[in-house]
């Protein structure tokens, strides 16, 4: 299953779903990470970890760990 | 150990809310982080901001006034926040405020809540949330500038009819739209009226809710009601703030209910917590189609260029490396003129109030105690203003957001976040007001274990102490041709904190602060100019806030120690002396009163508790003196250099420079003739004041930002036990070689 960790720096991918229903699957869901969203990464930080996102306007950065929960929908 | 000490909750919600007095009607702002909500916090209350605690609430947050046709309004700024779905103490308090739940916690009259105009979805999240509080709202739409920017096009009135409350466009540094702001929330506490939640979670969701708030209110007849917003959450968090909070008082059952109601709602497929995600994005989706115009293509903006340069490999970490330069230059070389000037003012009123007093025990504790305490404390102020000038610029254009990005990789691996890494950064000129900037790290366990281990990076308090030791003992010569000794103990004492540090940090995740982790979500905010009325106020707010609250504790250690090394009066002394300065000549007197000095210092609480000590600092190859010296600077570490001076009758105005002192020591024996300090003697007490926290600034900043004892108390226990183990472990085996 392709994830967000999987995307390179300027690919984008849609969200199908996030794993898990503890708190972090809870914190993403509310920052906009939610199912049919667009997202696209901008760039990885400089030791590759962690990962610049673009979406809903805005930009934000994640860990590999955690971006590796969100499960993209296969293009 | 240390755990039983440590707080479990912030707010008190033990029994019924106060009786209501005539009291100032109260306004409540929150919004997401970034939206210029402090900017907008500062252009209303202008000069009446402070940092204090709003009633209830142990933790401090910004109060201020505000006048609306006359009616003295009360104005809370709660920290920036993403949802009202709270998983650290900060959330559950902004929870608590709003709703004005627990004991002596009063609910705002009105809430402000800022809408970031460029950054709308997201932003709207939490309004929903908020607007369910039941508390009449006002909306302030802010960045409409970086909206427009962007080719957003709002359309307010459509905005206000979907939210159901007054929306207003605000620039607050231009103090556009201000005045119909106050109006409006002026209006809006008159009528007290509360929206109407828009949003609607699935029926099934709010029966359970009604159910699980039945259960709940005839399991525990308690007088007063849960909120139904609590049992909501309580409902939809699992493993939450509330869910904690109220399983606290009212006992285990409340997580089984809540077990059960979830487990029931899945049956009919509904899912806790996407469910109430979904919704509210869904009914945002809907609002932000009717009121928003997108622009066809997203355009290149300003910090998409910015960031380019400073998140890249080689000029990101160039830029990067650059600031922190600034930074600890500023607070290392640039406070020193200032600081040596406060200094200088001090010594001087000292000497000045001293000439007028009478020798005895007033004149003792005005100049030594209270002159000498109060200096002390102001001492650092140049450091806090100059740091938290240049962290508000780079905090408020958007750039700290950045540095964390680059740095958090390498906390990531002991276990902390790009965002301890100022905090950090700063301990090394002075770890108060690196523990005062920890305030910007949003997770609450990151925060308290980087103030745990910031007292262990080598501040320039202890640079004296080195300075001193090195000189005397560390022999100048050169290792490997090249390299001098001298210089490369400093470097090593440096290295001992930054060393020790990471393992602490980790192993305090790993077992006090262990929890439930949270993930790491950086905003990386659009780039701007710093306003800098927010820079100014910040640098004013946290010096006066240090002078005001740790100034007192402080100076109360310093009061304390002086009264132990003043007590008893030992009148035979005076009797001893006098008789010999009978006879003395003017030299010899100056002479006789500093030996008087001495064996008044020896024979004191403190010289007692020194001689006391005497078989715990041996293994560490110190004599008493060197014990008592480094109880003597129990306030703050270098008062140690002036307790030596004392020690060893040269007067209390030594400095680490002094050939004195230096000579002193170096001439210094054991009974049996061999001297007391060796090279390894040296570094025992230098690794001792590397790993001790021996400065009551930092114990009373600890206990300032924690809201508790606890910490400070655990902070001094550990570091002390580390101190003594590194110093013990120097002598033990470097005498042996």
């Amino acid at each position: 299953m392709k994830t967000l960790a999987d995307l390179l720096p300027a690919q984008e991918g849609q969200i199908s779903s996030i794993t898990g229903i503890d708190s972090i699957a809870q914190r993403l869901s509310e920052m906009g990470f939610t199912p049919g969203q667009a997202v696209r990464v901008v760039r990885f930080a400089p030791l590759g970890d962690p990962i610049q996102i673009r979406l809903r306007g805005f930009s934000i950065a994640l860990r590999r760990n955690e971006a590796r929960r969100i499960l993209l929908t296969p293009a | 150990m240390a755990a039983s000490a440590l707080p479990r909750s912030s707010v008190a919600t033990d029994s019924l809310p106060a009786p209501t007095v005539a009291r100032r009607p109260v306004i409540a702002v929150i919004g997401n982080p970034n939206t210029g909500k402090t900017t907008l916090f500062n252009a209303l209350t202008g000069l009446t901001q402070h940092t204090g605690n709003y009633s209830g609430v142990t933790v401090e947050s910004a109060l201020g006034e505000l006048s609306i046709d006359g009616t003295r309004f009360l104005a809370v700024d709660l920290p920036g926040t993403y949802s009202l779905a709270p998983r650290a103490p900060d959330e559950m308090i902004a929870v608590s405020v709003l709703l004005g739940y627990g004991r002596g916690v009063t609910a705002p009259d009105v809430i402000l809540y800022v809408l970031d105009a460029s950054n709308l979805d997201r932003n709207l999240y939490l309004l929903t949330q908020v607007l369910e509080v039941g508390r009449p709202m006002v909306v302030a739409l802010t960045m409409a500038d970086v909206a427009q920017q962007l080719g957003l096009a709002i359309d307010t009135k459509e905005l206000s009819t979907r939210l159901g409350v007054p929306v207003i466009p605000v620039q607050a540094t231009r103090r556009v739209g201000l005045s119909d702001l106050q109006h409006a929330l002026g209006e809006a506490a008159r009528s007290g009226a509360s929206p109407i939640a828009p949003v609607r979670l699935p029926d099934a969701l709010s029966d359970e809710v009604t159910h699980l708030s039945g259960s709940l209110s005839s399991a525990n007849n308690t007088a007063t009601p849960i909120p139904r917003f609590l049992i909501e959450r309580l409902l939809l968090d699992t493993g939450g703030s509330v869910e904690n909070e109220l399983s606290r008082h009212y006992g285990d059952s409340v997580r089984t209910l809540a077990l059960a109601a979830r487990n029931r709602l899945a049956s009919v497929g509904i899912h806790v917590p996407q469910i109430e995600i979904d919704t509210r994005y869904h009914w945002i989706a809907e609002v932000t189609l009717a009121s928003v115009r997108q622009p066809l293509t997203t355009q290149h903006t300003w910090t998409e260029r910015i960031d380019a340069i400073v998140t890249h490999k080689i000029w990101g970490l160039l830029v990067f490396l650059l600031a922190m330069a600034v930074t600890f230059q500023s607070i290392f070389s640039w406070a020193a003129p200032l600081m040596e000037t406060i200094d200088a003012i001090f010594s001087t009123l000292g000497e000045r109030v001293g000439s007028l007093l009478t020798d005895g025990p007033l004149r003792s504790l005005v100049v030594d105690g209270i002159i000498g305490g109060v200096g002390a404390v102001v001492i650092f102020v140049p450091q806090i203003a100059i740091l938290f000038g240049l962290i508000g610029i780079l905090e408020d254009s958007g750039y700290m957001a950045r540095a964390a990005f680059l740095m958090d990789r390498v906390m990531a691996s002991f276990g902390l976040s790009g965002r301890s890494f100022i905090p950090l950064l700063s301990s090394f000129a002075c770890a108060v007001p690196g523990i005062m900037s920890t305030r910007s790290i949003d997770n609450h366990h990151d925060r308290i274990a980087t103030i745990l281990i910031a007292p262990l990076m080598s501040c320039s308090a202890r640079l004296p102490v080195y300075v001193l030791f090195i000189s005397a003992f560390i022999p100048a010569q050169t290792v490997w041709g090249i390299i001098g000794l001298q210089g490369l103990t400093l470097f090593a004492m440096y290295m001992v904190g930054l060393i020790v540090a990471p393992p602490i940090a980790f192993l305090l995740k790993r077992t006090l602060l262990r929890g439930e982790s949270m993930p790491f979500l950086l905003e990386l905010p659009p780039f701007k100019i710093p306003a800098w009325r927010v820079v100014l106020f910040r640098m004013y707010d946290r010096s006066w806030a240090f002078l005001r609250r740790a100034g007192t504790i402080i100076l109360a250690t310093t009061i304390l120690v002086w009264a132990l090394s003043y007590y008893p009066t030992q009148p035979h002394l005076t009797t001893e002396f006098d008789i010999k300065r009978a006879t003395a000549t003017a030299e010899e007197r100056a002479r006789l009163d500093i030996a008087e000095a001495g064996a008044r210092l020896r024979g004191s609480y403190l010289g007692q508790a020194g001689r006391a000590i005497e078989p715990v600092v041996q293994p560490l190859g110190w004599d008493w003196k060197i014990g008592i010296a480094t109880l003597a600077s129990f306030p703050a570490r270098e008062v140690i250099i002036a307790a030596l001076g004392t020690i060893y009758n040269l007067g209390n105005k030594e400095d680490e420079g002094s050939i004195a002192l230096r000579e002193t020591m170096q001439a210094e024996r054991w009974p049996d003739g061999r001297p007391v300090y060796t090279p390894i003697v040296a570094l025992s007490v230098m690794v001792f004041f590397a790993l001790c926290c021996q400065c009551g600034a930092t114990l009373a900043t600890i206990k300032r930002e924690t809201g508790s004892w606890g910490y400070a108390l655990f902070t001094f226990t550990y570091m002390t036990g580390l101190a003594y183990v590194g110093a013990l472990l120097v002598y033990q085996i470097g005498s042996r070689l």
